[in-house]
């Protein structure tokens, strides 16, 4: 069943034997056996909750607690932190962003790592001169001394990447390290992996984008439910063989939505729910002007930073456009906060499920707190809020399917469902979702594209920001592209490509 | 590279309950530890009579802490509680008719309208309070910082110095009297404890207090009005704080400048010790009187034993520093839980 890209009678560089890791009783990793050879980069994909990224933080000393064993070259070890695994050369670009955002970019890049002169003191010049070096390479120009935080979340995790890369791993993890690039900004970092390849290196190369696995990957490994299912050489695998070993057969069609072309179709006659004239937001984006009908899905696309970020929060009263006007159902308002927004109608899921989910809170209560107030007026009523959070729970196939979870034990798919299920008890008219289907398993962006597509149907209006094309592709009924803050182009009723769609971009 | 050898370093299920509810266990189990010491130490410590001493001693403080806790759960601080109550206190007598000696230029009113003018005053406060940290935007540490003064300026105009030594009737029932011998001040806390901890398990605004402590942004993602909620619990702890002025100038039976000045500490310090996260969203009035009893037996059981009554300070501020230490503690393991569960 396993395949070798490599001579297969040099020691592996990796090795993980009999992995099992549990959390609280609910098994994560069984019985798990993976390798990893040197100078290759192996592609990991699994749906929403295979245990991928638990497998990784073993293998980076972020779990130390795990039945099996491991062995680097050979030889056995057992972390106890991730500073022993640094120590032994495995680096890891965690799922979410682990910057710094009040450091300068010179010092996230050198993080715990940093040039000292002879007299013990931080050589600053030669640290910003190496990220400059560095982060050149990866084709980022940025001052180092600029602030983390201020730059745009794109770049931001390009430097993340770069630290790792650079700080002379030679086992390099990447869990879904692409999430927040543009396509060339992903097609630099592949280039920048086939050099680190070349140089002997391994990679872990974890996606949701399979197209991007099997174009980058010279081995295949499968997860399904905390087991690996299958390991194989890249050559001679499609996307449909991935699927079937990711969720089972009979799922052959889902590749179709994010694929080839689609043919956009307006439907004329539907009432104007939500018009903005000219906005406009300091230097994040200008003269915005478009609407959305009820019964449409609005797809905006734009690379990462163009400014699309910045209106979808404006649409929900977190940030307050400078100029320009907001009209909901043809009345004009004024959105002061966020409450106001809810109370207009208008419903927001943003792109970071950190600022949407309480990680230490239960699913239910996550669910809930957005429509505490229709539930209850003064006193809470948890078993009302337990039976609409395990409709959703169902109904989204959530899993572990109980409402009383903590959401902080979910995986980062099935968190992003609970985020939606925020918003589908009292049907709002407007629903904003700023990349709603990031980081999730093919099958449960099939699920949430079909979530959507229903609420669309009962007539709802529908915004869809995202960088990600197939994201946009899969859903809108009429596209705008925008390009450094302004929109550039309109796609109605007429058939587009991802290619198309980059071009105007 | 020398790494432990692949081994069993397993944590077992009980050892991870017990991690998780360090925060519930560790101020339990100091409150048990103190109780056994004292007990042994002193003889006239494990009493009745001194069981009704401790509790009316941790009453003025306790009506101020249930009010901060509100504050602490939402992530803030306030530093004007035991000002605010000065403040109030003194309102209340201000506008109590003394006797004559008293050389206070007071304007005596009818008592409930007395009362009815120290609530205004510990509102008002709040608000203010409230406005400077939600509209403003000044930090609630600075802004309450700024209020200790205020509250403490406002009791040195009313005062100048002197002592008052009324208070409306209901008032000084409320804190200086006894039903069936038990100091009714107590029986006040109870109330207190009691209105809080069900406002905040049970009601919505106690479940926006907790969402909005544990996470601010999403709570404003989900069309909380987080603004809104802070101000609510920093009005909340004024009150609180003033109510403890009136029936704590009733107990002492006086009403003066400074009165209160030990308190902020010992009301932050019942929250904290408690268990209450500093960081906010998690605790609850439960910890808050788990944490005034081991303040309280503390403070009553070192005046039983044998001791340098200047070490006693050093000692609380020793205890003080070890619930800090577990306090952040915990907040660590569960950072990295959450890290883990990323
Ligand atoms: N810290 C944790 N506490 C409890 N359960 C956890 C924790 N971390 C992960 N799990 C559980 O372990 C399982 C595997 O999660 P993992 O994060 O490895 O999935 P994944 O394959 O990376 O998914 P995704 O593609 O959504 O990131 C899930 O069921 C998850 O709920
Ligand atoms: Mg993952």
């Amino acid at each position: 069943m396993t395949t070798d890209p490599l001579d297969p009678s040099d020691t592996p560089r990796l090795q993980m034997q009999g992995i099992s890791k549990s959390f609280g009783g609910v098994a994560a990793l069984r019985d798990v056996d993976f390798t990893l050879r040197a100078g290759e980069i192996h592609g990991l994909v699994g749906e929403n909750g295979a245990g991928k990224s638990t497998m990784m933080k073993i293998i980076a000393g972020v779990h130390t607690d795990y039945e099996g064993k491991m062995l680097i070259d050979g030889k056995e070890v057992h972390f106890r932190s991730a500073r022993d695994a640094l120590a032994a050369g495995i680096g890891m670009v965690h799922q979410e962003l682990s910057i710094m955002p009040d450091l300068t970019v010179g010092e996230n890049v050198f993080l715990g790592k940093q040039p000292v002169t002879g007299a013990g003191i931080i050589d600053w010049r030669s640290m910003m001169s190496g990220a400059h070096e560095q982060l050149k390479s990866l084709g980022i120009d940025v001052d180092p001394k600029t602030r983390m935080g201020d730059l745009p979340i794109g770049l931001q995790q390009l430097i993340e990447l770069a630290r790792v890369i650079f700080s002379g791993a030679r086992i390099i993890i990447l869990d879904e390290p692409t999430s927040a690039l543009s396509p060339p900004e992903v097609q630099l970092l592949f280039d920048v992996l086939k050099g680190v390849r070349a140089s002997g290196r391994s990679i872990v190369f974890i996606s949701h984008f399979l197209d991007d696995i099997l174009s980058i990957s010279d081995t295949v490994t499968v997860f399904r439910n905390g087991k690996l299912i299958v390991t194989h050489s890249v050559e001679g695998i499609d996307k449909g063989w991935l699927i079937e070993r990711m969720i089972g057969a009979g799922h052959e069609d889902l590749e179709e939505s994010y694929t080839g072309t689609i043919t956009l179709a307006s439907k004329p006659g539907q009432p104007v729910v939500l018009a903005a004239e000219h906005l406009g937001y300091g230097r994040a984006y200008t003269d915005v002007t478009f609407d959305v009908k009820a019964g449409e899905i609005l797809g905006i696309y734009g690379f990462m930073g163009c400014g699309q970020i910045e209106l979808a929060r404006t649409l929900f009263g977190k940030i307050k456009a400078d100029t320009g006007t907001l009209a909901i159902d043809g009345r004009k308002r004024r959105l002061r906060n966020t409450t106001q927004a809810r109370a207009a109608g208008i419903a927001f899921v943003p792109e970071n499920r950190r600022s949407m989910l309480f990680y230490e809170q239960p699913v239910y209560k996550n669910v809930s707190i957005s429509i505490l107030g229709r539930i209850s007026r003064l006193w809470l009523k948890p078993n009302v809020e337990r039976a609409i959070a395990s409709k959703h729970v169902e109904s989204l196939s959530i899993r572990p399917p109980r409402a009383e979870v903590a959401l902080g034990a979910l995986s980062g798919g099935n968190q992003q469902k609970v985020a939606l299920a925020k918003w589908l008890t009292h049907r709002p008219k407007v629903l904003v979702l700023s990349e709603p289907t990031r980081g999730m398993d093919v099958g449960a962006k099939d699920d949430v594209v079909k979530i959507v597509r229903a609420l669309r149907d009962e007539g709802l209006a529908v915004i869809v920001v995202s960088a990600e094309p197939e994201t946009v592709l899969s859903l809108a009924d009429r596209v705008l592209v925008m390009k450094k803050g302004r929109i550039v182009r309109e796609f109605t009723n007429e058939t587009i490509s991802k290619d198309r769609l980059l071009e105007a971009a | 590279m020398t790494f432990q050898q692949t081994s069993t370093a397993r944590a077992s299920k009980s050892s991870l309950f017990l991690r998780s509810q360090m925060r519930n266990i560790a101020p339990f189990a100091t409150l048990i530890l103190l109780l056994i010491f004292f007990s042994i130490a002193s003889p006239s410590f494990a009493t009745i009579d001194n069981a009704s001493n401790i509790l009316t001693q941790i009453s003025v403080t306790g009506i101020m802490a249930v009010g901060l806790t509100f504050v602490i759960l939402c992530g803030e601080i306030d530093l004007s509680v035991a000002s605010i109550a000065n403040a109030t206190g003194i309102v209340v007598a201000y506008f109590t008719l003394q006797e004559s000696y008293v050389n206070i230029a007071n304007i005596p009113v009818a008592g409930w309208l007395a009362v009815a003018l120290a609530l205004a005053a510990c509102t008002g406060l709040g608000l203010v309070n409230a406005f400077g940290t939600t509209v403003i935007g000044i930090p609630s540490f600075i802004m309450t910082l700024a209020m200790m003064q205020i509250g403490a300026g406002i009791s040195a105009l009313l005062v100048r110095g002197q002592i008052a030594y009324n208070v409306p009737d209901i008032v000084s029932t409320l804190g200086a009297s006894n039903v069936g011998g038990f100091p009714t001040i107590a029986l006040v806390l109870l109330a207190f404890l009691l209105v809080g901890h069900v406002t905040l398990t049970y009601t919505r605004f106690g479940r926006y207090i907790y969402m909005v402590g544990g996470n601010r942004e999403a709570a404003e993602y989900s069309g909380v009005n987080v603004k809104l909620i802070l101000g609510a619990a920093l009005v909340i702890c004024a009150v609180c704080s003033g109510i403890a002025g009136m029936v704590g100038v009733a107990h002492f039976g006086s009403a003066q400048q400074n009165e209160f000045d030990g308190y902020l500490l010992d009301a932050i310090a019942a929250v904290v010790v408690g268990g209450t996260s500093l960081f906010g969203g998690r605790g609850g009035i439960g910890n808050t009187i788990v944490g005034l009893c081991v303040l309280g037996v503390l403070n009553n059981g070192l005046d039983h034993i044998q001791i340098d009554s200047f070490l006693k300070i050093l000692i609380r501020g020793l205890i003080l520093l070890a619930a800090l230490i577990v306090n952040v503690y915990v907040q660590n393991i569960r950072s990295v839980e959450r890290a883990e569960g990323a």
